[in-house]
């Protein structure tokens, strides 16, 4: 016990540390950039949300010092009560919390305001773990998926209740925890596909989405047949067959859109197939146009259903989804979002001299659209150096992950990297508007104390759990 | 588990091609595409606000009283600022060198990126000569709006007048911004939601030198602002006129009210103000002026103001003693210049015969009977003492719609005060009253207090013989948020209401009203002279016209006017001579021209 802590200094990932602390400081310039005022000059006026976010950062240096000279067993043993204890904050929350924004999901104590939502995150995948690495855990046994459902459900529908459903989606992710653990590839599959569909036929213009659709079929047919020369066949006739019909529409000025031309074209390829299909009784290719054409129903279902309703409802689903409502018109935050990020070229127009987001025209934009801060500043090769900062950060914790010998650590390792991942491709996405408007942070660079130190704890408590790799047995 | 190990490159492949596919996205927005580029270049959007025009307001007959005039609001973005002629633009607008500063200073507090507004409400002729040197000001611009033209010149008591929300207001209701307009009082205060409109908004792409390039995504986005509704008020206009210039250099308040429907004919609080001069670029130093004033104009001597009723509550005190049945019409009392009354005391009044019958009584105003009456009131067999008696009267007051609101067209309007039983408790000390301790309520004085318009409430009852229906000044708009006017009916005979009015038509004929008579217009009426600390008495006079089938009931009360033969009485006939036959006869011409140059405020100042 005497060498503690020469193990800790020589087992600890460095890497992780250097990615975070990197992470962590970008953010803040960023925030700095975001509210930087002329008129305040001192980077420590505490009445700034920069000088608030620097002492946030502070007291996140020390949250993860503690967590690291923290006994790991503590984490592993006292995990479900530590899950108890965080459903029990949320409870208290609905209760005596705060509101803000129409969510009503703080803690006010004195002057600081404490999310128990973010903190529920790293107590879950602490739960996950402790119920995945009981022995001869089989994640696709029926009971079990129950127990894993009832396990997100609980905080999720919490969260929910608190009215901030984009902070309970963030659940979906440990669906790639579970695939890791030996979930069936089709409910992933089915849950992309399933999701993608909805999203895009929501964001997309109909010609995208059917487009995708097919590719998709496209892919399936190799999967299942594995003659790329039929799959290429086809492809190649709907493209011809595309074709065709431009041509002719600019011959005879037909006027009916390119979706209308790509769908004509699926229409014939699906009534020629059927032939050769009925004839040699390929029954999986059956499934496979019965289930391409649910999809185009299915997505042009949702986009005419969505038409018809009327603005309110409309946003009632929009706020199902956990879309941000849109103070000043449909597609205004996006629209001035995208302007930003546009705007800031290949090398950004540099520190501070971002004028799109010095003028205010982008809402939130130190809290959930800080990464327009990032893309207008330090353009294409700042966002670049951003995005792949996190994506290296991520695939190093599922690196650490699969070196655990026990399965608690790694599960919660997966925790870790699926929630940081969705975190980052669900904030980002929003911001260049390849996804719906989720009011979720941008983990180390959004302002907010609770979400910083939410994050510093999951993963903190993960390199610890790592630095202790050697001792545990299964 | 390790089975599954080779699942770990699927979820890298996946997170590797989300971030893939994000920034070849990133890229062809940041590097390939030009268009938000240039949007950003272009300084971006502007949302305009666009100003809807206020509802206009229009008198009973539908002549327009108010409406809106083009102005100009000079705004600067201060970042945009560069050196300009700052004499130039000091003399244009009549600012001083700090004035100019301050704003300058506080435009910049605001947000040196955004447009705010520098001088506003600029009339059209300024706006010409400026606008043709606005090139020379770089981050100047003008935004057009409409301010408000009231096309009288007196009651500002009536309209108000609109001015800048305050943080407050804009903190309490979201829909307003800074340099947004509101209704600050009157009818502009009460109907603002009414009045306002709803604003719009226009999304424009402006160059650097914010000169307009376009509209945003082909005006996708914009919402056209919405016209304020209007206002149909039941103020006669001719007769509000006539009673400015007839209360003009006198201090008090005028209603007069269409008792059949309670629809308020003439309201007018002397000194009044133009609200003309709330308006333009000299209006904060108007306001100044005004609220510096020793003669308070901006005060509402209608609604806000409360005085002791005096003589005219004995026509209440006698309907309740006759509902009460503790005197009849053939009550007679003995008064001698006064007489001796409860508690060893010696009440005092003018000459007149003795003993004084019911209509005597109306039509001297004698003290004596009154307070016979009260006597006979609060100590009727009925009730065990006089506390609970009063507690029976008070209700019955209560019922003629004193000691409480009346009209909601008037948010500032003061409820009055008749004392409660448990307030005597307090002043007496004792729960064991005797009728001598609060005896002069008998005749109007004491601790009670009614605004000219519940006494003008009280004449409507009067001519209606036993219900009012609720004042108002702005017809029904239909909007579910205007308080409902609903009619009261009071529960006494009608027969006592003839007995009294005969009293009040005496006071017209050969009483203390005479002065308010005009030829073939039946009259009923009441004078009060209201004692006054201060200096001279108030001089009151309630009338309606004519006694049968009555079109006007109204409440004269003139300040330091003495005695309510003095002044009231003749300002009440002239005005309901004006209203029923729509001229003024020779024979009183002499009189008209007498209410009009009497002076009660500067002659002895």
């Amino acid at each position: 016990m005497n060498n503690r802590p020469h193990n800790l200094l020589t087992n600890i990932d460095w890497i992780s540390i250097l990615l975070y602390t990197i992470l962590v400081l970008m953010g803040w310039l960023n925030i700095y950039a975001a509210t930087y005022d002329e008129s305040h000059s001192s980077i420590l006026d505490f009445s700034q949300r920069y000088g608030k976010q620097l002492v946030w950062i502070a007291a996140a240096f020390g949250i993860g010092f503690i967590i690291l000279l923290t006994d790991s067993k503590f984490f592993t043993a006292f995990s479900m009560i530590i899950y108890g204890g965080m459903i029990l904050l949320l409870v208290l929350v609905l209760i005596v919390g705060e509101e803000s924004k129409g969510a009503r999901s703080w803690f006010e104590l004195g002057s600081v305001r404490v999310q128990p939502a973010e903190f529920a995150k790293f107590a879950t995948c602490l739960a996950v773990a402790h119920v995945m690495s009981r022995h001869n855990f089989q994640v696709m046994r029926f009971s079990n998926l129950l127990l894993l459902g009832f396990l997100l459900a609980f905080p999720a529908g919490l969260i929910i209740l608190q009215n901030d459903t984009g902070s309970a989606l963030v659940y979906s992710s440990f669906i790639l925890v579970f695939y890791r653990e030996g979930m069936h590839g089709s409910i992933l599959l089915l849950c992309f596909v399933a999701t993608a569909l909805f999203v895009i036929s929501i964001l997309y213009a109909p010609f995208v989405v059917l487009a995708t659709i097919l590719c998709g079929a496209l892919v399936a047919h190799y999967y299942y047949r594995h003659d790329l020369r039929e799959t290429l066949f086809i492809a190649l006739l709907l493209t011809a067959l595309f074709f065709l019909g431009y041509l002719l529409r600019w011959l005879f000025h037909w006027d009916i859109t390119n979706f209308h031309l790509l769908l004509g074209a699926y229409v014939l390829i699906s009534v020629a197939s059927l032939y050769p299909v009925y004839k040699r009784k390929l029954n999986r290719m059956v499934l496979l146009l019965l289930v391409s054409w649910a999809c185009v129903g299915i997505s042009a279902s949702v986009d005419v259903m969505f038409d018809k309703l009327q603005p309110h409802q409309q946003a009632r689903i929009n706020e199902l989804l956990g879309v941000i409502e849109d103070s000043k018109g449909v597609g205004y935050n996006v629209t001035q979002s995208k302007i930003a990020i546009g705007s800031g070229g290949l090398t950004g127009k540099g520190f501070l001299q971002g004028t799109q987001t010095k003028y205010n025209f982008v809402p939130e934009q130190s809290t959930d659209f800080i990464f327009c801060t990032v893309g207008e500043e330090w353009g294409f090769v700042g966002s670049t150096i951003v995005i792949l900062l996190f994506l290296a950060f991520i695939l190093r914790i599922v690196k650490l992950a699969e070196r655990q010998r026990s399965t608690f650590s790694r599960v919660y390792g997966y925790g870790v990297a699926s929630i940081l991942f969705f975190h980052v491709a669900v904030n980002i996405g929003m911001t260049i508007g390849m996804m719906p408007v989720i009011g979720i942070p941008l983990p180390f660079f959004s302002y907010g104390g609770s979400s910083l130190w939410a994050f510093t704890i999951l993963i903190f408590i993960f390199l610890r759990l790592d630095s202790n790799r050697l001792q545990v047995f299964r | 588990m390790n089975k599954f190990g080779y699942r770990q490159w699927i979820i890298a492949a996946i997170m590797v091609s989300v971030c893939v596919v994000y920034i070849i996205r990133l890229f062809i927005y940041q590097v390939v595409d030009d268009t938000y580029k240039v949007m950003a270049d272009n300084n971006s959007q502007h949302i305009e606000i666009q100003y809807p025009a206020r509802g206009l307001i229009y008198d009973r007959n539908g002549k327009l009283l108010v409406d809106n005039q083009a102005s100009y609001d000079l705004m600067i973005v201060p970042r945009q600022v560069r050196e300009f002629d700052t004499l130039e633009l000091l003399s244009t607008f009549e600012l001083t060198k700090e004035e100019l500063v301050e704003r300058m200073q506080a435009c910049k507090k605001y947000s040196s990126y955004k447009p705010s507004i520098l001088v506003s409400q600029i009339p059209g002729d300024k706006y010409a000569t400026f606008q043709e040197k606005l090139y020379r000001y770089p981050g100047f611009y003008i935004q057009t709006r409409t301010s408000r033209k009231y096309h009288v010149t007196h009651s500002g008591d009536v309209f108000g007048y609109t001015s800048e929300v305050t943080a407050e207001q804009i903190e309490k209701d979201p829909y307003y911004s800074p340099g947004d307009y509101i209704g600050a009082s009157g009818l502009e205060r009460t109907y603002e939601k009414w009045l306002r409109g709803k604003k719009g908004k226009k999304i424009v792409l402006v160059d650097n030198k914010s000169r307009v390039q376009g509209s945003f995504h082909d005006g996708e986005y914009d919402e056209e602002a919405v016209v304020g509704k209007d206002l149909h008020t039941t103020l006669d206009i001719d007769l509000q006129d006539y009673a400015v210039r007839l209360m003009r250099n006198k201090k008090g308040g005028i209603v007069a009210i269409e008792p059949s429907t309670g629809e308020i004919l003439a309201k007018v609080s002397s000194p009044g103000y133009d609200p003309q001069l709330m308006v333009g670029l000299e209006r904060g130093k108007n306001y100044r002026a005004l609220q510096a004033d020793s003669l308070t104009p901006l005060f509402d001597r209608t609604t806000m103001a409360q005085y002791p009723p005096g003589s005219i509550f004995k026509t209440i005190q006698a309907l309740i003693g006759l509902q009460n049945g503790v005197i009849t019409t053939a009550t007679t009392v003995p008064c001698h210049g006064g007489a001796p009354i409860t508690g060893g005391r010696f009440m005092k009044c003018h000459w007149h015969d003795s003993p004084v019958t019911f209509e005597a009584s109306i039509e001297n105003s004698c003290n004596p009977y009154y307070v016979h009456v009260f006597q006979k009131i609060l100590e009727d067999s009925k009730f065990g003492n006089v506390r609970d008696a009063y507690g029976e009267w008070r209700k019955q007051v209560a019922q003629f719609g004193l000691g409480d609101r009346l009209c909601p067209d008037f948010i500032n309007e003061s409820a009055g005060f008749i004392p409660t039983q448990e307030y005597y408790d307090k002043v007496l000390k004792t729960k064991r009253w005797y009728a001598s301790y609060i005896i002069s309520l008998a005749i109007g004085q004491g601790e009670l207090l009614i605004t000219p318009l519940q006494m003008a409430n009280i004449a409507t009852i009067l001519a209606n013989r036993g219900y009012y229906v609720t004042p108002h000044i702005v017809r029904p708009t239909g909007d579910s948020t205007q308080a409902p006017i609903v009619r009261h009916d009071l529960p006494i005979k009608r027969e006592y209401f003839e007995d009294v009015i005969k009293g009040m038509e005496r006071v017209i004929t050969q009483g203390t009203g005479k002065m308010a008579r005009a030829d073939s217009i039946p009259m009923a009426g009441k004078t009060g002279t209201v004692q006054n600390p201060h200096g001279d008495d108030h001089s009151v006079f309630i009338a309606f016209a004519p006694v049968e089938n009555p079109k006007i009931a109204l409440i004269v009360y003139v300040e330091n006017g003495v005695w309510g033969s003095r002044y009231a009485a003749p300002i009440a006939g002239l005005l309901i001579e004006k209203y029923l036959k729509g001229k003024i006869s020779d024979k009183k011409k002499p009189l008209e021209k007498q209410m009009f140059e009497s002076d009660l405020v500067h002659s002895k100042a």
